[in-house]
């Protein structure tokens, strides 16, 4: 060796594109961090903007309170927004009754009750329910549960609100179940091992210890599940029905606000008309239900946190 | 002086049986081991135990890493079951009866034999409801009653005074040492007739590792305690008996005096002298 090591290390720190690249770096990776953020403002302008426009033709009160929904009535269309936001409610409460119980009940099995290789092999099948995509999810809804459960409740409309809330709930419970577990089992073993020295047995070691303490990690995945039900659309427009009712039960066809806005998207409405605004403006409340659980979801895992 | 004592902490009252075996000075055996085997999987961990402890009496299990003295105190209560690869020969009676027998369950074992861990090990809870977990999953739901047992048991434990004002706070805004007395509390909540200790004082600083030993020589009076510990001076400070454990083996046990200052065996006085360990 010619060269001392010092040197060598030396007269390559002293390369120019070794720092222009370090200066570089952090401007290429704070534009790839900026461009979703861009992107997300842009989204909402656009909605802000078009749905300013909606509410110069129509009246915010119509639609906030308004309790039909019929813009391709010709004569005299009516814009209120209830009949679909509850068609989203109806949709999301069978899911939320379907999720919960089973996703929670599958993450506390995972979590306290399966063995390493079980939870190995389960979990990921779990998670492959979650990647499947929503149009098949809807076709399983309209050809399968609906005329299943067609069987059982002789009623049940071919588009209605019972069979998509259902699947959706079959949707969600990936997430619930996947986000539960992680939170049940960073809870650590030795406040496990606590309560089953006083002689608990394992289900008040799962339900009385573990589950509060995750607590806030188990009601954030339940809240940004609900949140995906609210903005479901694929299974909603298939199996769910186009007649936004402001009529309470699960058996007759609905529409949602998702499912009314692939219906206007995929029709012939013109540039321009109050139809083409409307989307914009239901777009903008189906944004602010999501936002709002999303927001919770964080204040929860934030505020409940506990320390341990 | 008992009286001064026995203001200055007030004791839970415990079952009679108990109380009156103190006032007699013959002491029976809480535990007898017989003939005790135990493997981790291939590891054979604990090779033939014969031990019998006296109740109302503090015996220290001392030994290097690794000996078998944590697995042998995890036995007692069974917790040793939660390594899912364990097996055991042998007999351990508590009491009179073989935990390892078929019908022995283990929740009703564990009621009478708490624990205390190495490391506090509170639940995310108030410290008013970890002292009432225990005696709540046991079916006392009754308000006052449970007040009751909370204000005794952290009495009993030497911490009521630092906690009385914030019972409803979180158990982990307590220092460790605190923290490790509440998990004393907590045990005492539900009355046992046992205490096993595992090195419990080995995550405090040395003032909290004192409160915790004085406690200790406070609880035997009504409990029966074995303690782990790899703290020769603090087995020698606190122990009535101590038994030193060595690659799984029992290699002595008799009164701490002994042990520390004339004891039988050659591996012993090895350790306890510090050439090994």
């Amino acid at each position: 060796m010619s060269q001392s090591v010092q040197s060598m290390i030396a007269a390559s720190r002293n390369k120019k594109s070794k720092k222009i690249i370090e200066k570089l770096v952090p401007i290429a990776l704070f534009l790839a961090a900026a461009l979703s953020v861009l992107t997300t403002f842009g989204i909402v302008f656009t909605l802000i903007f078009e749905t300013f426009e909606f509410f110069t033709r129509i009246s915010i009160t119509d639609y906030i309170f308004g309790t039909e929904w019929l813009p391709f009535s010709g004569k005299e269309p009516l814009y209120g927004v209830l009949p679909l936001i509850l068609g989203t409610f109806k949709v999301t409460f069978i899911a939320i009754l379907v999720a919960v119980p089973f996703g929670l009940g599958a993450a506390i099995y995972l979590s306290e009750y399966a063995s390493d290789k079980t939870r190995r092999i389960v979990k990921p099948i779990l998670e492959i329910l979650a990647g499947v995509p929503t149009i098949v999810y809807g076709f399983f809804a309209l050809t399968f549960i609906t005329p299943a459960l067609q069987e059982i409740i002789p009623s049940l409309k071919i588009f209605n609100a019972l069979s998509p809330g259902i699947v959706v709930g079959i949707m969600i419970l990936p997430m619930i179940a996947s986000m539960s577990e992680d939170a049940m089992s960073s809870v650590p073993n030795s406040i496990r091992e606590g309560a089953l020295g006083l002689g608990s047995t394992k289900f008040e070691v799962a339900i009385k210890v573990v589950l509060p303490a995750a607590l806030s990690g188990i009601v954030a995945s339940v809240v940004l599940a609900v949140s995906r039900a609210i903005g479901e659309t694929m299974i909603v427009s298939l199996a769910g029905g186009s007649t936004p009712t402001f009529e309470f039960g699960f058996t007759d066809s609905i529409q949602t606000m998702t499912a009314y806005i692939v219906q206007v998207s995929t029709g012939d409405a013109g540039y321009g008309t109050t139809i083409y605004y409307s989307i914009y403006a239901v777009g903008f409340t189906l944004f602010i239900f999501t936002l709002a659980m999303n927001l919770l979801a964080q204040y929860i895992s934030k505020r409940f946190r506990e320390e341990y | 002086m008992i009286q001064i004592a026995e203001q200055k902490t007030p004791k839970i009252v415990v079952n009679n049986a108990k109380s009156k075996a103190v006032s007699n000075s013959k002491k029976e055996f809480v535990f007898q081991t017989k003939n005790f085997d135990l493997w981790y999987g291939e590891h054979h961990a604990l090779k033939n135990l014969n031990i019998d402890i006296a109740e109302n009496e503090v015996t220290a299990v001392i030994g290097p890493s690794g000996c078998g003295k944590s697995t042998y105190v995890k036995a007692l209560n069974r917790m040793v079951e939660l390594v899912p690869t364990v097996r055991t020969t042998g007999e351990i009676n508590y009491r009179g009866r073989n935990i390892f027998g078929t019908n022995y369950e283990v929740e009703e074992l564990r009621t009478k034999v708490g624990m205390v861990f190495q490391k506090p090990n509170p639940f995310p809870k108030s410290i008013y409801d970890n002292i009432a977990y225990g005696p709540r999953i046991h079916g006392i739901k009754n308000k006052k009653i449970l007040d009751e047992i909370v204000e005794k048991s952290l009495q009993g434990a030497a911490i009521w005074d630092d906690v009385k004002d914030r019972l409803h706070q979180n158990a982990y805004s307590l220092s460790g040492g605190q923290q490790q007395r509440i998990c004393i509390a907590r045990c005492l909540a539900i009355e046992p007739d046992v205490i096993l200790m595992d090195e419990p004082t080995s995550a405090l600083d040395p003032i909290s590792t004192l409160k915790v030993e004085e406690l200790v020589q406070e609880l035997k009076e009504q409990y029966s305690i074995i303690i782990v510990t790899h703290n020769m001076q603090q087995a020698a400070r606190i122990s009535d008996k101590t038994a030193f454990f060595l690659n799984g083996e029992i290699v002595e046990f008799d009164q701490t005096d002994k042990i520390f200052s004339n004891p039988t065996d050659r591996r012993t006085e090895d350790y306890i002298s510090g050439r090994f360990g």
